[in-house]
C-alpha cells in the first residue's frame, strides 16, 4: 500500500462510516435549515407572477425535486461504474441507497407538476414530452428497485443492477428523445439554464436556488444515512452468520 | 451457433406451445378491444396501429422468461457457457429463435387482426413493415430481460417490470411510424429511428446479457 | 500437466468456503475429491470449469481443454438421443458420435426422446456427452448418481479408457470406481471465519 492519500480511502467501509458518522448531522440541520429559509423566502416574500398568480410558488418544490430526480439516477450511475471498475461495496450500496431517495424525488416532482398544471392547462395530467419522460423515468427507477430486491446474494445483486443502470441509462435518453418527437409539449422550457433569455426572474431566481441546494443536501443526507444503514445491517447478518457457522 | 439455433426451432416445433400461446393471445387482445372501446369502425380504424404495436409487445412479452428458464433449469446453460461458443453469440442465437418462434409469427398474423379492426387499405404495408423493423428489437431486448432474471424464483413479473420501460423507445417509434404510414404521412424519422434501435440493439445488447448471464451462473 | 491449482480459495455466495488448496493435474492422471456434503467440491469444480472467478489464488491451465458435467445433465427431453449427442457434438465441433454410443451402451436408444429415458440412462447420455466434446480434461460432479452397477462399471471402463489416451479426469464422488486416482480430502482447506467480506469486518 502507498502512503499517499487518495480519494478512494473513503470507499473503505471503516473510513466511510467514520466519515460519513460525523457529516451526516451537519449535512441534515445545514438541509433542513436551507429548506426552512428557502420556502419562507419564496412563500411569503416573493411577489406573485403576473400571468400565473401565486401558483407559480409551487416551483420551490417541484423544480428542486425534478432535478434530484434526474440527479439521482445520475448519482446510480457513477456509483454503479466505480461498483463494476473498482468493486467498492459503499458505492453499490450508495446507488442502493439512493434509488429509493430517487423514487421519491420523482413522485414529489410528478405530483407538484400535476397540482401546478392544473389551474395552468385546465387538467391534473396531459403527456407532455417533459411529464411523460418523469414517469418513464418512474418506470426505470420501479425496475432498479425491485431488482436489488429480487436477488438474495448481496454482490450478485449490486453486478446485476449495476449493469441495469447502464442500460437503462442508455433507454432513458434514448426515452426522452422518443417522447420529444412523439408529442410536442405545453411545458414550458427549462427554468433554470445558462440562456439568461429564458431563466425565471431574479427575484424567483434566488430562493429558488436556496431550495434547489436544500435539496442536493436532504438527499445527499438521505442517502448517506441508508448507505451506513445498510452497512450496519450487513454486519449484523455477518456475525449472525459466523455464529451459525461456530 | 447455427447448431443451437436448429435445436432451439426444433424444441420449439416439438413442444408446440411457442407459437400458439403468444399468437392465441395477440388475437384475444386484439378481439378484447372493440369490446372495450365500442365498435365503431373509423374509431378502431384510427386506433388499430396502436392496438396492433401493443397487442405484439405484450404477446412477445408473454414467451421471454422461457428463453432461458428451461436450459437453466436443465443445466444446459452451464454446459453452454463452458463450450467453446461464446456466451455472445449464445444469447444473439437465443433472441433470434425467440424471434423466429414467437415474433415473426405475430408479424404474419397482424394483417389478418387488422382487417378485423377496419384498418385502411394503405395501412398493411405499414404495420406489416414497422412490426417486422420492430420486432427484432423487442426480442433482444427482452432476452437482456430474461437473462437478468434466469435463476430468479419470482422472475416473471420482475421480468415485466424491468423490460416494459426499455420497450418504450422501440414502441413509440414502431406504432408512430405505422400509424404516420397508414395516414399518408411522412415516414422517414421514424423509419430511421425504429430502423437505428433495432440494429444498435442488435450489435450492442448482447454483450450487456452475455455479462449478467455470466454473473448469474457464478 | 494440464491443470495446475496455486493457493486457490472458492466462494459460494460471497463466503469463501475452501482455501490455500494446491494441486496439480497431469495427463493420464484421475483426481477424487472428497469430503462431506456442503464442503464445496462443486463450487470447486465450477470455478475450475470457468464458471465463477477464484476468489484468491491461480489457477493455470487453457479452459479450452476442459469439458464440465455438472449435477445436472442438460439434456432436452422432446430430442432423441441421437439428437442430443448430435448437438453437442456439433458445438464441439466434432463428429463421430459412435465412441460415446458405444461406451455408454446407448445403440438401441438412440431414436428414442430423451424424455422417455430412465434416470440412469439419462445419467449414462449425459456422460457419453463428455466423450462427444473431444475435450482431454473431464470435470464431472457426483458422475455415478442413479447408475446401476453394471452401468458404473462402464463409466469406469470409460475413464480408464478416457486416462490411457492421455486424458485427464476431475470428479467429485464418493463411491470407490475401482481405477487408480489421486484422492484429494477438501475438509482440511475449509476456509477460517477470518475470511468474512471486507466490508463485515469488525464495523459494528
Amino acid at each position: 500500500m502507498s502512503e499517499r492519500r487518495s480519494l478512494w480511502e473513503y470507499a473503505n467501509p471503516r473510513k466511510f462510516m467514520g466519515l460519513s458518522g460525523t457529516i451526516l448531522p451537519w449535512i441534515t440541520i445545514a438541509g433542513g435549515v436551507l429548506l426552512v429559509v428557502g420556502l419562507i423566502w419564496g412563500f411569503f416574500f416573493t411577489p406573485d407572477d403576473y400571468r400565473q398568480g401565486s401558483t407559480v410558488k409551487i416551483i420551490y418544490l417541484h423544480v428542486p425535486s425534478a432535478l434530484m430526480a434526474i440527479n439521482a439516477w445520475f448519482m446510480m450511475l457513477v456509483a454503479s461504474l466505480i461498483w463494476l471498475i473498482r468493486r467498492h461495496h459503499v458505492s453499490a450500496l450508495a446507488a442502493r441507497a439512493a434509488a429509493p431517495v430517487g423514487v421519491a424525488m420523482t413522485i414529489i416532482a410528478l405530483v407538484t407538476g400535476a397540482i401546478w398544471g392544473q389551474p395552468m392547462w385546465g387538467t391534473w395530467w396531459v403527456w407532455d414530452p417533459r411529464l411523460t419522460s418523469f414517469l418513464i423515468l418512474f418506470l426505470f427507477y420501479l425496475g432498479y428497485v425491485a431488482l436489488w430486491a429480487a436477488v438474495e446474494n448481496d454482490d450478485t445483486a449490486a453486478d446485476l443492477t449495476s449493469v441495469t443502470c447502464i442500460v437503462g441509462s442508455v433507454f432513458a435518453v434514448l426515452s426522452r428523445y422518443a417522447v420529444n418527437f412523439w408529442n410536442q409539449g405545453l411545458h414550458q422550457g427549462a427554468s433554470l439554464s445558462l440562456d439568461p433569455e429564458e431563466n425565471v426572474a431574479d427575484i424567483f431566481y434566488y430562493p429558488l436556488l436556496v431550495t434547489i441546494a436544500a435539496f442536493v443536501l436532504i438527499f445527499v443526507a438521505l442517502v448517506l444515512l441508508r448507505t451506513r444503514t445498510e452497512i450496519r445491517a450487513r454486519q449484523l447478518r455477518a456475525y449472525m452468520a459466523r455464529e451459525r457457522m461456530q | 451457433m447455427i447448431a443451437l439455433l436448429l435445436r432451439d426451432l426444433k424444441i420449439a416445433v416439438r413442444a408446440g406451445g411457442g407459437f400458439g400461446l403468444g399468437l392465441a393471445f395477440f388475437l384475444i387482445v386484439v378481439v378484447l378491444v372493440p369490446f372495450s372501446v365500442g365498435p365503431q369502425s373509423s374509431l378502431l380504424a384510427s386506433i388499430a396501429p396502436g392496438i396492433l404495436w401493443l397487442g405484439a409487445l405484450l404477446a412477445c412479452l408473454l414467451s421471454l422468461d422461457r428463453i432461458f428458464a428451461l436450459d437453466f433449469e436443465d443445466g444446459s446453460l452451464d454446459l453452454l457457457a463452458t463450450s467453446p461458443l461464446p456466451l455472445e453469440g449464445i444469447v444473439s442465437v437465443k433472441a433470434a429463435a425467440h424471434w423466429l418462434t414467437s415474433a415473426l409469427p405475430l408479424v404474419i398474423a397482424a394483417p389478418f387482426l387488422a382487417l378485423m379492426l377496419n384498418l385502411p387499405a394503405a395501412g398493411y404495408f405499414w404495420i406489416v413493415l414497422s412490426l417486422l423493423l420492430g420486432t427484432p428489437a423487442l426480442s433482444v431486448i427482452g432476452t437482456f430481460g430474461a437473462a437478468l432474471t434466469v435463476g430468479l424464483k419470482r422472475g416473471g413479473l420482475l421480468l415485466s417490470i424491468l423490460v416494459l420501460p426499455l420497450y418504450v423507445p422501440t414502441l413509440i417509434f414502431g406504432a408512430e411510424l405505422a400509424r404516420r404510414g397508414v395516414n399518408g404521412m411522412d415516414t422517414q424519422t421514424p423509419l430511421l429511428m425504429l430502423a437505428g434501435i433495432t440494429f444498435a440493439t442488435i450489435a450492442l445488447l448482447p454483450f450487456a446479457s452475455a455479462a449478467v448471464i455470466r454473473i448469474n451462473l457464478r | 500437466m494440464v491443470l495446475k491449482v496455486k493457493d486457490l480459495a472458492v466462494s459460494r455466495g460471497g463466503l469463501t468456503v475452501l482455501e490455500g488448496l494446491n494441486f496439480t493435474l497431469s495427463p493420464g492422471q484421475a483426481l477424487v475429491l472428497r469430503g462431506p456434503n456442503g464442503s464445496g467440491k462443486t463450487t470447486l469444480l465450477r470455478t475450475l470449469a470457468g464458471l465463477q472467478p477464484p476468489a484468491a489464488g491461480d489457477i493455470v491451465g487453457d479452459p479450452e481443454t476442459i469439458a464440465y458435467a455438472a449435477h445436472a445433465d442438460g439434456l432436452k427431453p422432446t430430442l432423441s438421443v441421437r439428437e442430443n449427442l448430435a448437438f453437442w457434438a456439433q458445438v464441439f465441433g466434432t463428429s463421430d458420435l459412435s465412441p460415446a454410443i458405444d461406451a455408454f451402451n446407448l445403440g438401441t436408444l438412440l431414436d428414442r426422446a430423451a424424455g422417455a429415458l430412465s434416470a440412469g440412462q439419462k445419467r449414462r447420455l449425459g456422460l457419453a456427452r463428455l466423450k462427444v466434446t473431444g475435450r482431454q480434461v473431464w470435470m464431472l460432479d457426483e458422475p455415478t448418481v442413479s447408475l446401476d452397477t453394471s452401468s458404473v462399471e462402464q463409466f469406469a471402463h470409460t475413464i480408464r479408457d478416457h486416462l490411457k489416451n492421455q486424458g485427464s479426469a476431475l470428479l467429485a464422488t464418493h463411491i470407490d470406481l475401482g481405477f487408480e486416482a489421486t484422492v484429494l480430502d477438501v475438509s482440511p482447506y475449509k476456509a477460517k471465519l477470518r475470511d468474512l467480506p471486507v466490508l463485515e469486518e469488525g464495523l459494528l
